[in-house]
């Protein structure tokens, strides 16, 4: 009996989880006023789980019978997930104490909440993916209603915990569906039982496995609550709008990359014969997807919230690499992550920052005349909704164009068109912010904000990661290309 | 018709005589049926023949402490749960299966501190 143990493919999860318990067990101990260190410790953690993860580039591996994998594609999206803990907490660390929810075990949610990321990218069984995400879930519903005497925290906890396990049940069903049609979890051996069989094939014929068109709508559905595209995007806005500031930070990136990437590796590895299903429907949702989030972040006077319609607008872009995902390959789509991520952590952290305590100002008024108050943090507000709208010499631009261009390449031209109607409309609510920032006066006396250290180094790595992944992205674009998902 | 349907034909025969006599059963044997008058044995009418007799509503409050000790019971019982299917196959796994199942216990352990430090166990 071989298990194939291979302790070096699971080390992020590994580094994540001791330092998660290690939090833990220090947290009743510590004294409460001093609790809120320990978000020092959990960045410690996250800095040595990056360091444990970079030496998986470029290696590749197969443990635990298949259920684990460590390719390229998966060591990018965990050096991903690390940052954007990383950021989170380092956002966290002061909002923590200025809301006083100084408690320890959210440091250890953020750090188990990652690893399950970190497993749903590497794991190559349905399985796997089921657990990961299971450990990433149950992390952020408690980690949503942090706020626990704030109502709209509690409301914001309790819609994600019921819409968070109404889709688990959907996605569970998937899986029991797919292994029924194929007899097996594992995304290889799906993938031969499937076969050359329906290679071709449109419509339903003889040849097509129904009990797995079943499942694939289950694990569209599933995986679609998870990233908020539209049809099962309704939890999104309250969800972010309710939950402490650091977490829908986390939330609108972390889970959101996490849902993605499993996806992807899901649909490429186990089921590309039937490709011509799921890229149409993806077609359909990337459509209603980037639309309905923009059209609707259009009238948001509410900063939190319009960020949250943005995240359900920029999925709708990922979602169209998604579709054209056996032509392009997983490479614009991970560029498109990364960027996102450092431009949507900027944004936040200066929402954070200026909302002030109880998150009083999160409104567009209240941002009116903000650019002579502080001319900082309005520049790096400004940068990072440039970027979110793609303006050139920004990393939001170059992961649109890099992600239209190579979908229009691969036949998209009608869906990479609607994106980029999209991205227009877009501009408006992006711009927006800045020219209240600038072009405004203040109506009401200037408000004390004070910028801590954390958020600081938080601005300066999201707004440099932002500028320098629009001008010199080949680099990033390198090393995204060398993460090509794996198509045995 | 065809003659494979005859099976599911006497199941669903057996399957409506069952309750169908069972309930006949009843009537005729309970205290106050067929046979027996009531008055026989006054016992056999309370909810439970022997035992202290019920008292009060059923539907009563009771304090929500109890609801942290049943989730530290399910806990724990988990890790019953995994030893006893470890036990089966320990020979197989030797000193490995040793090694990784004081790891899980090591973990359980964490989760007992971690409670016993939070206070919880304290009956305030």
């Amino acid at each position: 009996m071989s298990l194939e143990i291979s302790y070096w493919a699971v080390i992020p999860e590994i580094v994540l989880s001791l330092a998660g318990i290690v939090i833990m067990l220090l947290a009743p101990i510590v004294e409460p006023e001093s609790r809120g260190r320990l978000g020092y410790l959990a960045f410690i953690g996250t800095v040595l789980a990056g360091a444990a993860t970079a030496p998986l580039w470029n290696k590749s591996m197969v443990a635990f019978n298949g259920m684990i994998t460590v390719d390229n594609y998966g060591t990018f999206l965990r050096l991903i997930f690390i940052l954007i803990a990383a950021l989170s907490i380092l956002l966290s660390v002061h909002f923590n104490r200025r809301e006083e929810i100084n408690h320890g075990e959210y440091f250890a949610l953020i750090l188990f909440a990652t690893a399950g990321m970190s497993l749903m990218a590497a794991g190559t069984d349905l399985i796997i993916i089921f657990l990961g995400l299971e450990i990433l879930s149950i992390a952020t519903y408690v980690l949503a209603g942090f706020k626990r005497s704030d109502v709209k925290s509690n409301e914001s906890s309790l819609k994600y915990f019921l819409l968070g396990s109404f889709s688990t049940a959907f996605l569970l069903y998937g899986i029991a569906f797919a292994y029924g049609a194929t007899g097996s979890t594992n995304l290889q051996n799906i993938r031969q039982a499937l076969g050359a069989a329906t290679q071709g094939t449109r419509l339903l014929g003889p040849q097509t496995n129904t009990l797995l068109l079943l499942s694939l709508a289950l694990l569209i559905a599933g995986f679609g609550f998870k990233v908020a595209t539209v049809p099962f995007h309704i939890w999104t806005p309250d969800v972010y709008e309710g939950a402490p500031t650091p977490v829908t930070t986390f939330m609108a990136v972390g889970p959101k990359a996490a849902g993605f990437a499993a996806f992807l590796r899901l649909l490429l590895t186990a089921m590309p014969a039937y490709h011509w299903y799921w890229a149409g429907i993806l077609w359909i949702l990337a459509a209603l997807t980037m639309t309905l989030g923009n059209v609707v972040a259009l009238v948001q006077p509410n900063l939190k919230r319009m960020l949250a319609y943005s995240s359900i607008a920029h999925a709708g872009y990922i979602l169209i690499g998604m579709a054209a995902g056996r032509e392009l390959n997983a490479s614009p789509i991970l560029f498109y992550i990364l960027a996102y991520t450092l431009m949507s952590v900027g944004a936040f952290a200066v929402v954070l920052t200026v909302s002030g305590k109880g998150d009083l100002r999160v409104n567009l008024d209240d941002y009116a005349g903000l650019g002579f108050q502080q001319p900082v943090l309005s520049f790096a507000l400004s940068l990072c909704l440039l970027s979110l709208a793609g303006i050139p010499l920004t990393a939001g631009f170059m992961g649109k164009f890099y992600l239209f261009t190579t979908a229009v390449q691969a036949g998209y031209v009608g869906l990479v068109i609607i994106a980029a109607l999209n991205s227009v409309v877009s501009v408006f609510y992006y711009v927006r912010p800045v020219i209240y920032m600038f072009m405004r006066e203040s109506t009401s006396p200037a408000p004390e904000i004070s910028v801590p250290v954390p958020v600081i180094i938080t601005l300066i790595i999201t707004t440099i990661g932002t500028l320098w992944l629009g001008i010199f992205p080949a680099g990033f674009i390198q090393l995204a290309k060398e993460s090509l998902l794996a198509l045995k | 018709m065809p003659k494979e349907y005859i099976p599911i034909l006497l199941f669903l025969l057996v399957a409506i005589s069952v309750p169908v006599l069972g309930l006949l059963a009843g009537k005729v044997i309970r205290p106050g049926g067929f046979f027996f008058r009531a008055s026989r044995n006054p016992a056999k009418l309370t909810p439970y023949e022997c035992g202290v007799d019920t008292e009060g509503n059923a539907r009563d409050r009771y304090g929500v402490r109890f609801y942290i000790i049943s989730i530290l019971f399910v806990v724990f019982d988990v890790e019953t749960v995994f030893l006893f299917p470890w036990a089966i196959i320990y020979n197989k796994l030797a000193l490995f299966g040793l090694i990784e199942m004081l790891i899980f216990l090591g973990f359980l352990i964490i989760g007992y501190i971690y409670v016993w430090q939070k206070g919880a166990l304290e009956w305030v």
